[in-house]
């Protein structure tokens, strides 16, 4: 037997939403939790706000804003101060995917469009080979990354311009930039992620997956990619020239699938999200553990989220078990 | 985790009366709520509170397998919907006209995340009695959609005289003989012979006659004494008569029947079966098997589509049942001098 997990367990404070949790984390200082059947939760306080007409099906979020898409065909932006703004409408549509971009912009999918909004308001349509459920800004430029079957398009909206077209046979889902804009990291219906080097194209397979990785994480070095999918996570090294014939590094393995993972902000700390509702950390430089959550409500963990200086973590599950975690400092 | 959402899959040619029977279906009393995808979104009203606007994207799966499409939109809108399973009891999809059922039919077996959560309940088919006899000789997508189908309602029967409906249900049987069929008007329907079949359920799967056995006397010798009624310009079908029944033979889909009196041996049944539908997946639309293997007190059933076979050992013979090994067929350019020689060679 393996020494007993160290616990920070009696640091959590526990949630109850009773509903599918979407995203767990923090506008600010206030934790946060979006939830699909329409509601946004900022802060512990307040009440919750319902900008949609019904349900909310995709999230993204940045410090300081959530971007949200409805099954009303709407994409709404919610701040800190519960003030909420129509950003876009697809009448009779699901919003497929939303994307945080820099300067106060935002990207949405539904049908085979993809959408960008500039801070300015101006707003940019592609089609698409396919619909799309992943989009991306890079981290540099005013560029949109997005998955669709058959590979990715990489777009300047602005530059009017056709998008360059990264190929690959296959439904890509989650789409993601290395945060030094040298790779694009899609996830695949086949249970594998693929990249491309972004300047030559070239291709990078990761595969040996169970299951489809629909959470990836980025730690903040850049160096390392976590993603879920299997019985642990898996993180692919990034430095140099990828991952391309190197073993990822498998942390936190246990007889759950891992359905979710974030790095830490500031260090190479990973948060771990279970199916049966475990919640870890694990720290990279010496795979020590340490145990969040043993098991709560017994649901796949959703959604987790750090603040901004890594001092706090929510973490919330599919049938809305959620909790606080605050690190001794 | 709670139980898996059934799903019910309703396809038919233009016009046969698939939204007809889907309103149907929405608007009985039964007291349950259904998620409905459709596709041409909004073209005619549905009465339901959860409608999805869906495009039948099809692809392929990257695994080399090339019969192995899936509907992608499909699995990311039954995610979605599994997000709120207190809205709904079941969900219904209904495909367009020309849709092959296949996709949809597959993305229950081979997506996992929609494995978890829902179960492809039947393929039910609406074909129109007046109609379906032209569209089997011009339209490939009706043909696929009556032999992939659990549940047929042959609609619209006032419009058509007794004599043209047996013709029309017996063309129906030669491409198809295992669905169960309906005759209805404006698919007037009882809506448990539609819903909750369990059709792709293993342990639902209780035999594999064809189903005029039941109904006509039969007598199991095809004297294939073919009868050409139709013109030159009609070279497909021919027909015989089949005990009371007039019987077709439908030269381009067929289903091939093939028992044996007796145990099979695993050892060699198994790799034949994995081989066989590798090699002729795109033309095998469905098969079915219920298998007395050799030292094996249980009954082995399997069910595919294409090329994807799904198989378990089910309950026990019983004392006074027969062992017998039954395998059927359903698809396009069957070899069945070549699938009988290659069963009966599995025997234990």
């Amino acid at each position: 037997m393996n020494a007993p997990l160290q616990t920070l367990a009696d640091r959590v404070t526990t949630l109850a939403f009773d509903q599918h949790v979407l995203h767990a984390g923090f506008l600010g200082d206030a934790p946060c939790f979006v939830l699909a059947d329409g509601t946004i939760h900022i802060g512990r306080e307040r009440p919750a706000i319902r900008p949609h007409a019904d349900g909310i099906l995709v999230v993204a979020a940045d410090r300081t804003r959530i971007l949200t898409g409805g099954d009303d065909g709407r994409v709404f932006e919610s701040r800190p101060d519960g003030a909420t703004r129509l950003l876009g409408e697809e009448k009779g549509r699901w919003i497929d995917a939303v994307a945080c971009g820099p300067d106060d912009s935002a990207a949405w999918s539904a049908g085979r469009k993809a959408f960008v909004r500039d801070g300015k308001g101006r707003i940019k349509t592609l089609d698409l080979p396919s619909s799309s459920q992943g989009l991306a800004f890079a981290p540099k430029g005013f560029r949109l990354a997005i998955a669709h079957v058959d590979g990715a398009s990489a777009w300047f909206p602005l530059a009017g311009a056709p998008p360059e077209r990264y190929a690959w046979k296959g439904s890509h889902l989650d789409v993601t930039f290395s945060p030094d804009n040298r790779f694009l990291i899609t996830s695949m219906q086949e249970n594998q992620l693929h990249g491309w080097r972004l300047a030559d194209k070239g291709h990078m397979r990761m595969s040996g997956y169970p299951a489809k990785t629909r959470s990836l994480s980025w730690s903040q070095d850049g160096l390392w990619l976590a993603t879920s999918g299997a019985e642990g996570a898996i993180v692919w090294p990034f430095a140099k020239d990828g991952p391309t014939g190197k073993a990822p590094r498998e942390c936190g393995i246990r007889p759950a699938r891992v359905t979710r993972v974030a790095f830490h902000p500031k260090a190479l700390v990973l948060a771990i999200g279970y199916a049966d509702g475990w919640v870890l950390l694990v720290r990279l430089t010496d795979a020590s553990e340490l145990l969040v959550r043993a098991g709560g409500d017994g649901s796949p963990i959703s959604a987790l989220g750090w603040d901004g200086d890594g001092t706090r973590l929510a973490f919330a599950s599919e049938a809305g078990g959620g909790g606080l975690l605050t690190l001794p400092v | 985790m709670s139980e898996k959402i059934p799903v019910t899959v309703l396809t038919g040619y233009l016009g046969a009366g698939k939204t007809t029977l889907l309103n149907r279906i929405l608007s009985e009393p039964h007291g349950k709520k259904y998620a409905v995808i459709v596709n041409e979104f909004g073209e005619i009203g549905i009465d339901n509170d959860l409608v999805v606007g869906a495009d039948e994207e099809v692809f392929e799966m990257n695994n080399g397998c090339i019969c192995c499409t899936v509907r992608g939109d499909l699995i990311r809108i039954i995610e979605t919907l599994m997000k709120r399973r207190g809205k709904f009891d079941a969900i219904i999809v209904e495909t367009t006209g020309l849709a092959d059922p296949a996709p949809v039919a597959q993305t229950f077996f081979v997506d996992q995340d929609v494995q978890d959560k829902a179960r492809l309940d039947a393929v039910v088919t609406v074909a129109d009695a007046k109609w379906l006899r032209d569209r089997l000789r011009d339209a490939p997508e009706a043909k696929n959609q009556i032999a992939f189908a659990d549940v047929i309602l042959l609609n619209k029967t006032d419009l058509v005289t007794p004599a043209e409906l047996r013709e029309v249900e017996a063309r129906i049987r030669a491409i198809n003989p295992y669905a169960t069929l309906h005759k209805t008007q404006k698919c007037a329907i009882a809506l448990d012979q539609v819903l909750d079949r369990g059709a792709f359920d293993l342990d639902r799967i209780l035999e594999i006659e064809p189903a005029f056995l039941e109904s006509a006397e039969h007598d199991h010798h095809h004297d294939h004494d073919h009868d050409h009624e139709c013109g030159p310009g009609c070279t497909h079908e021919h027909h015989h008569h089949h005990g009371g029944l007039k019987h077709f033979h439908d030269e381009d889909m067929q289903s091939v029947a093939i028992a044996h009196e007796g145990e099979m041996d695993p050892e060699k049944f198994m790799p034949w079966i994995n081989d066989l539908v590798q090699a002729e997946g795109p033309n095998i639309l469905r098969s079915k098997g219920i298998l007395a293997f050799r030292q094996e007190p249980r009954r082995f059933v399997f069910q595919g589509v294409h090329m994807i076979l799904d198989g378990d050992l089910q309950r026990d013979w019983k004392p006074d049942e027969k062992r017998v090994s039954r395998i059927v067929f359903i698809g396009r350019d069957l070899n069945e001098k070549a699938l009988r020689e290659g069963f009966l060679a599995c025997a234990a």
